[in-house]
């Protein structure tokens, strides 16, 4: 990743939740056009963090820039102006229940009310056709099942054609087949698209097959951060234990039973 | 105990400060565009037209409660008196009753559906996802349910008003034995135009502390179906102490300063 421009810089961001310190001190730089998956157990703060890059979390200290300009400082226009380079997938997927499948694909452009009702029928039908799915855009997402539903979550999130895609937890619920086609989709639009991504997971097989690098947060910090490659070889105890999946170790120092 | 009570006292003041909060963005957010018009129009049908049916219930209890009640108080206590149950039957209801009783039903109607629907939408993370998508979800949720609820109530109330007078006259006529013409020009002669404008100008405060208190409650739900849950629950309940409340405050505004 040499040579590379740096398209997110996370600069010592804290932040306490509920009382409880979430995030102690995260500094990440993410490249422009690599996947940077982040890795750590459910509550860890991995959701918190994707949310504090979009602007949807403010940090308590530190700061967060998308291309040199400080997200976390900005209001208003130019805070959408830059949010406007987000695409996001959420762990639901998000949909709006009341609209249906098309007005979710094309809900930004609808809004922006400068494209014919034929441009935007366009748009939602190749953005579908993008991850897979034809003909649905009439349909509720409550009729949808959950692996079509987060593709129709990521076709709204590349709607609007964006520089960065976050996503969480991309994969979880989903069986195995339906997990594969996800991280296919997540390949295809970075090779395709040249998209940087930041995908929040706890799922290794996904993690290992997406990722240009991976970090590892646990205890509010980032402690490690690594091609796959050598992060499979990591000799840091708590990464062995989390990328292995046992039920004993640092993590969990107390047995439970 | 006194820390208990501090933390409780600070609580309801920091929630104060965000509520104020949340109706000043909304009501700057009036002028933004998109005027999110095809939304304001899907909620004045929810909260007006689909209240109507219980609304016209209340109403007409209402009036020939009224009238029944005053009614035989007034015929067996002083004979004669009970000439006047039209329009003591017109003031409570155009004053009191009408705008009270009507923001109650709409509150349990209207108030629970606007905090269950923004609550689940908080739960599911679909409010971060307008404000990804650049939609502001006080400018795309909170706008229209307000102004339909300024639109609507005054409308409701109005009818509560019209119907429940024409329940009290129904019960005046064949409970009481009073003569529809009496009772039609006696209600004309106490009723004034103050009186019911009284009634509508409360009708719009209700009308925002429904929609307002509904949708703060909604974006303060936590903790998935059980939260929706408590969240509902707790904004009806909050809805109808601030009518009553503010019940008070408008009437006290209304007659000292007219």
């Amino acid at each position: 990743m040499k040579n590379k421009k740096v398209k997110i810089s996370i600069r010592n961001i804290k932040k306490d939740l509920g009382g409880k310190s979430v995030l102690k001190d995260v500094n990440l730089d993410i490249f422009s056009g690599e996947t940077l998956v982040i890795i750590g157990q459910s509550g860890c703060g991995k959701s918190v963090l994707l949310k504090h890059i979009v602007g949807l979390f403010t940090p308590d200290a530190g700061e967060i820039f998308i291309d040199s300009e400080p997200i976390t400082t900005l209001r208003g226009k130019t805070l959408d102006n830059i949010r406007s380079k987000f695409g996001v997938l959420f762990q639901g997927a998000a949909l709006f229940d009341s609209l249906t499948v098309g007005e979710n694909v094309a809900f930004k452009h609808i809004r922006a009310k400068t494209f014919s009702k034929k441009e935007i029928d366009k748009l939602v039908d190749e953005k579908l056709a993008l991850v897979g799915l034809h003909g649905i855009s009439h349909q509720k997402p409550a009729e949808l099942s959950g692996g079509m539903k987060k593709r129709v979550g990521l076709a709204r999130a590349i709607a609007s054609d964006p520089e960065i895609i976050l996503y969480d937890e991309p994969t979880t619920g989903l069986d195995p087949i339906n997990a594969d086609q996800i991280n296919d989709l997540i390949i295809h639009l970075r090779e395709e698209l040249a998209i940087t991504s930041i995908a929040v997971t706890h799922d290794m097989v996904s993690a290992y097959k997406i990722s240009d690098r991976i970090a590892m947060l646990y205890d509010g910090k980032v402690i490690e951060l690594n091609t796959p490659s050598v992060l499979r070889r990591s000799k840091n105890t708590f990464v062995k234990q989390f990328i292995n999946g046992d039920a004993y170790g640092p993590i969990t120092s107390v047995r439970p039973f | 105990m006194f820390a208990l009570l501090g933390r409780h006292t600070l609580n309801f003041f920091h929630q104060l400060g965000e509520f104020n909060l949340l109706i000043y963005k909304t009501f700057i957010s009036f002028f933004k565009k998109p005027f999110p018009a095809k939304s304001l129009f899907q909620q004045m049908v929810r909260i007006g037209w689909d209240s109507l049916p219980v609304i016209i219930f209340t109403a007409l209890a209402t009036g020939a409660i009224l009238a029944l009640q005053t009614g035989y108080a007034l015929m067996t206590r002083i004979k004669g008196t009970e000439t006047y149950v039209g329009g003591i039957v017109a003031l409570i209801l155009t004053r009191e009753l009408g705008p009270v009783l009507c923001a109650i039903m709409v509150a349990g109607r209207a108030g629970s559906g606007i905090t269950a629907e923004i609550g689940t939408m908080k739960v599911t993370e679909q409010l971060d996802a307008l404000t990804t998508l650049s939609a502001n979800p006080i400018h795309y949720l909170v706008v229209p349910r307000v102004l339909a609820g300024i639109i609507m109530l005054p409308i409701l109330t109005l009818i509560t008003d019209i119907v429940g007078i024409l329940g009290g006259m129904f019960v005046a006529i064949n409970e009481i034995g009073l003569n529809q013409a009496n009772y039609v020009n006696m209600t004309l002669r106490f009723l004034t135009m103050a009186d019911v404008y009284n009634g509508l100008i409360k009708s719009v405060v209700f009308g925002i502390i429904i929609t307002t208190i509904a949708s703060y409650e909604g974006f303060k739900t936590m903790g998935g179906a059980e939260g929706v849950g408590r969240a509902t629950t707790r904004s009806v309940v909050t809805i109808c102490m601030a009518i009553l409340f503010f019940d008070y405050i408008v009437t006290s505004v209304l007659t000292t300063g007219i």
